[in-house]
């Protein structure tokens, strides 16, 4: 028996560029930077001054006051981005309705309610344990988004979390359409979010040596694959895609953005935070999501980078690139947009499928921005700095996390 | 405090901390039946009293509120003791 086939039919995003699909597609090909100077603190005590932050962003706008102050500002902005998605896919249950149990979350994070991790340790410090606030725990727990969905938009079949770092909300999507494909659910929002732009998250990733620390210059500091690079740019966002098993968003005539086939993952089996030299464990993910999809390497149009301009990640991901894709490797345009966004963590891989499928849609690739000096090591098509149209039926999605997770998400048009 | 001035402030901690609604407040108002203010809730409240207040207010009289009427009482009988 074929198996039950998963398409997308809702996109919404919060993130460093805009607030809704059209304003991020805009901004991605005008080659726009979501990064500037630290607003929601004060970040004169780190090494890096600047990040891209989500800008003006108003809970207040998705739901009453008395229920967006007791979310972390991650789940906030998943839930806005949610929102958007399911408007988008026409899709709207009520409490009770049998479809209702037939549809469910899966969202991913890479370090949850960290935010308010913060400011309630600043509390137990400054005044004790009795002034710990009773929505800490629910407000920092990883899960949080994942349940807030189920409840707010009033799905409840299966309701989960991924928690793999960078390759969280990838994980969130593979996942969700996993269980579509097992039958357990016709509708499943995938996605995920990082509300990070914190003194102590930011802190952590310098302590690390992991950040950009170009503060004279915060729009050019994302430089992936190129010579000057110096780390990635923290960013925070949220991405959420409708899936749907493809009879169900036939028989109800939704717009179909592409068809989720591929889901590649593997563990690098190395190290905690760096990548496995010579990107073995990212080149099996690649393989799996074509194996998955029983495609061949040809068949791909466009890949959209992990790409976090970090050193080590864009020498290993040109090598992953290559030992799959041989000599197509320098066929396809390889764009990493977090040269824009940011890395947003937890929430890039779902931006970046949104994307992705955008590009499956527009025919257009977004660009590299910043990309002058090419690293001599990273010798594929970056698509520096311009869009370039390219009418595209197959689209892979990177995603790469600390703890070695690799995630390989294919698209194709339908 | 005289009791209007303790009710004015309460209402405004209710709106500023609880994020209820201004016009849905009462005296007479439940805190769970009519405000929608679940267990977790009334644990802010009491913490938004006792920090706004400066009083203390021992858990066994707090599991006793469930009005916001009585919340005023507790804070005026506290205040004047």
């Amino acid at each position: 028996m074929d198996r039950r086939r998963v398409v997308v039919t809702g996109l919404g995003t919060m993130n460093p560029l805009a607030h809704d699909v059209d304003g991020t597609w805009d901004a991605l090909l005008d080659g726009k930077s979501g990064a500037a100077p630290v607003t929601l603190f004060d970040a004169s005590r780190l090494a890096t001054h600047f990040a891209a932050e989500v800008k003006e962003f108003d809970p207040d706008v998705y739901m009453p006051r008395k229920e967006s102050r007791r979310m972390d500002r991650s789940t906030l902005l998943m839930w806005a981005a949610t929102s958007r998605a399911m408007a988008d896919a026409g899709l709207e249950f009520e409490e009770g309705d049998p479809a209702a149990e037939r549809a469910g979350v899966v969202c991913g994070t890479g370090i949850g309610g960290i935010g308010t991790t913060q400011t309630q340790i600043e509390l137990l410090n400054e005044r004790g344990p009795e002034r710990i606030s009773p929505l800490a725990i629910p407000m920092i727990m990883g899960n949080q988004a994942a349940g807030a969905i189920s409840i707010g938009f009033h799905m409840a079949g299966p309701s989960t979390c991924t928690v793999t770092a960078c390759a969280a909300s990838a994980n969130a999507i593979g996942d969700a359409a996993e269980i579509i494909r097992r039958g357990v659910a016709d509708v499943m929002v995938g996605g995920g979010m990082e509300g990070s732009v914190t003194e102590f998250a930011m802190g952590g990733f310098n302590s690390m040596k992991a950040l950009s620390t170009r503060n004279d210059d915060p729009e050019a500091a994302s430089r992936p694959f190129e010579k000057d690079r110096d780390g990635f740019v923290l960013g925070e966002g949220a991405g959420s895609l409708v899936l749907e098993e493809f009879e169900h968003a036939r028989a109800r005539g939704a717009h179909v953005y592409g068809e989720l086939v591929g889901y590649g993952m593997s563990a690098d089996a190395y190290h905690i935070t760096l990548p496995r030299p010579g990107g073995g464990g990212a080149a099996r993910a690649m393989q799996g999501a074509l194996n998955d999809a029983r495609v061949g390497p040809e068949a791909v149009g466009y890949i959209n980078a992990h790409g976090t301009a970090t050193p080590a990640n864009d020498v290993t991901e040109t090598m992953a690139i290559k030992t799959v894709f041989g000599d197509h490797a320098y066929e396809i345009p390889i764009s990493s947009t977090k040269s824009m966004t940011g890395h947003m963590l937890g929430g890039a891989g779902a931006v970046e499928a949104l994307i992705s499928l955008k590009v499956l849609n527009e025919g257009v690739v977004p660009p590299t921005i910043n990309h002058t000096t090419p690293d001599p090591e990273c010798d594929l098509d970056y698509v520096p700095n311009e869009p370039r149209k390219a009418d595209v039926n197959y689209v892979l999605s990177n995603s790469f996390g600390f703890g070695g997770h690799n995630v390989s998400l294919l698209f194709k048009s339908i | 405090m005289e009791r209007p001035e303790i009710e004015a402030k309460l209402v405004d901690l209710l709106v500023d901390e609880l994020g209820l609604e201004r016009e849905s407040i009462t005296m007479e108002a439940r805190f769970e039946e009519d405000l929608d203010v679940d267990s977790l809730g009334v644990v802010e409240l009491l913490m938004a009293l006792e920090d706004n207040f400066d009083v203390k207010i021992p858990d066994e009289e707090a599991e006793k509120i469930t009005t916001v009427g009585e919340a005023a009482d507790l804070v005026s009988q506290k205040l004047n003791a």
